[in-house]
């Protein structure tokens, strides 16, 4: 069903434990974390409990360890199967949480590292994100900029949720140094819990934090566009990554009737918001918060404006579908091309470049 | 068409504005600097009565944080939605090419002139030591 040479936008490594790391760290930061016992601590986060039904479909559970965690299980029930041309690692890891900026970046250059010897290194169909401090805007650009002569990171990956909105001036110096290497912005679904996922406070159940979180997104799009991120860097794409994506085309209606009424507050957005958004942002397509038909998701395109816009994801190894129903029966050849092909190559230039 | 004789010039000084009615329709008759604009009152978002609103600068930015007020007096801010509209032309701010409110071409003619016609004077006495603003409908 999925066409040869598709490209996978999202898949999910996860680091077993930070004694992974370990090897990858500078040894100063090795000692630090030794010294702490911090090798002891997973790090999980809680916006990805490793023991929700979600987080990893039973079928690509394996029998020790983490989901997510091994590259045999990865090329097994991906790689091979599906043969997808390139697939994007994404790690979700609390190393982009804490608080210290000075280990969080220690933590994301070994995240980085162990990504490359672990994985990119041993399976050449492998692409990923730059895991970076969020919270640390000039560490995070100088830790792209440590990596971004090694063509197979192709996205520098955030959160949506974190210490401010994403699109604030704050953040400026790291979006910078992504734009000048052709690295898109992957905003993916989760928090820094600096704030309750819930703009109105923190809720008591991991469901209302998981629907939640499709605001999230909302809110991470709509700081982008209000401060003007899209203008002063005109090169810049944002892939919103796990976000859903029903919510985005009434939220872009939303954005462009109070942008007509109030634009003279932000003078740099001097053309409809919606028509930016086309043109500059994606979305992975899992998961699909839609019935999973043709017709929802033609629908949707409908609503977007835009067939340019949906990128294939597995979203592996989590829980959204069986077999490998990944993208609706039915879809138009010339749509499911754009979708699996054509739209994540026009995404990630750095796909097209040669790599050693 | 025809040539309406709405107000005389010394009514609608710099930054003034007059609503008047010509055949049935209202319309805002402004003067920017000595040049007099006008437009139908009524805003084609909702139908307002736009010529009532704000008269307003263009507040524009190239960048973000680069701020500039260009064209001071320049544009009308409807006074239902804030939709800005060109005085001028009639575009709007947001979609200058999509939305826009109907504007009427606008002369000043010497009274003298006007004595003899065609022009419509329905509400204004002209006399031949006056300017007069004309309107065509």
């Amino acid at each position: 069903m999925i066409p040869p040479g598709a490209i996978d936008c999202d898949v999910h490594v996860t680091v077993p434990s930070v004694r992974d790391l370990l090897p990858y760290m500078e040894p100063y930061w090795r000692e630090h974390v030794e010294r702490r016992g911090l090798e002891r601590e997973n790090f999980d986060t809680s916006a990805y409990p490793p023991g929700a039904a979600i987080n990893a479909r039973p079928d690509w559970k394996p029998e020790k360890g983490p989901a997510g965690g091994s590259l045999p299980a990865l090329q097994q029930h991906i790689l091979d199967p599906l043969a997808p041309e390139f697939a994007i690692c994404n790690v979700i890891h609390g190393a982009q949480m804490i608080f210290s900026e000075d280990l969080s970046l220690a933590l994301c250059r070994g995240i980085n590292n162990w990504l490359a010897a672990e994985w990119l290194d041993r399976d050449p169909r492998l692409r990923a994100s730059i895991v970076v401090p969020p919270h640390s805007p000039d560490l995070a650009a100088e830790e792209v900029e440590r990596l971004a002569g090694d063509k197979r990171f192709v996205q520098v990956l955030l959160l949506a949720m974190a210490e401010v909105p994403l699109g604030r001036r704050f953040m400026w110096p790291l979006y910078r140094v992504a734009e000048k290497h052709g690295l898109p912005i992957g905003v993916h679904a989760g928090s820094s819990f600096r704030h309750p996922p819930s703009a109105g406070g923190w809720g008591s159940l991991y469901l209302e934090d998981y629907v939640s979180f499709a605001q999230g997104h909302a809110g991470a799009l709509n700081s982008l566009l209000a401060e003007g991120v899209f203008q002063k860097f005109p090169d810049l794409r944002v892939v919103l990554i796990e976000s859903g994506v029903t919510w985005l085309p009434a939220s872009m209606w939303r954005f462009n009737k109070t942008w007509r009424g109030v634009r003279a507050e932000v003078p740099w957005l001097n053309r409809l918001p919606a028509d930016i958004v086309r043109e500059r942002v994606r979305l992975t397509a899992q998961p699909f918060d839609a019935p999973p038909d043709a017709a929802s998701l033609l629908s949707i395109l409908d609503q977007f404006g835009s067939d340019e816009m949906l990128l294939f994801a597995t979203d592996y190894p989590h829980w959204h579908y069986d077999e490998d129903e990944v993208l609706p029966a039915g879809l138009p050849p010339d749509l499911l091309r754009k979708i699996t092909r054509d739209n994540p190559l026009a995404t990630y230039p750095r796909l097209k470049q040669e790599t050693p | 068409m025809a040539k309406h004789i709405v107000a005389a010039v010394a009514e609608i000084p710099p930054g003034g504005r007059k609503i008047v009615t010509v055949r049935g329709r209202e319309i805002g008759v402004f003067n920017i600097d000595g040049t007099f604009h006008a437009l139908i009152n009524r805003c084609p978002h909702q139908g307002a009565v736009l010529c009532e609103g704000a008269i307003v600068s263009r507040l524009e930015a190239p960048m973000p944080g680069e701020y500039r007020l260009t064209r001071p007096g320049t544009m009308i801010r409807c006074p239902w939605h804030c939709w800005e509209f060109d005085i001028a032309t009639g575009q709007s701010w947001c979609e200058p090419d999509d939305v826009k409110a109907r504007s009427y071409s606008v002369s000043v003619e010497p009274g003298e002139a006007l004595a003899k016609g065609p022009f419509k004077a329905e509400t204004v006495a002209v006399s031949v030591e006056q300017d007069y603003v004309v309107v065509d409908v």
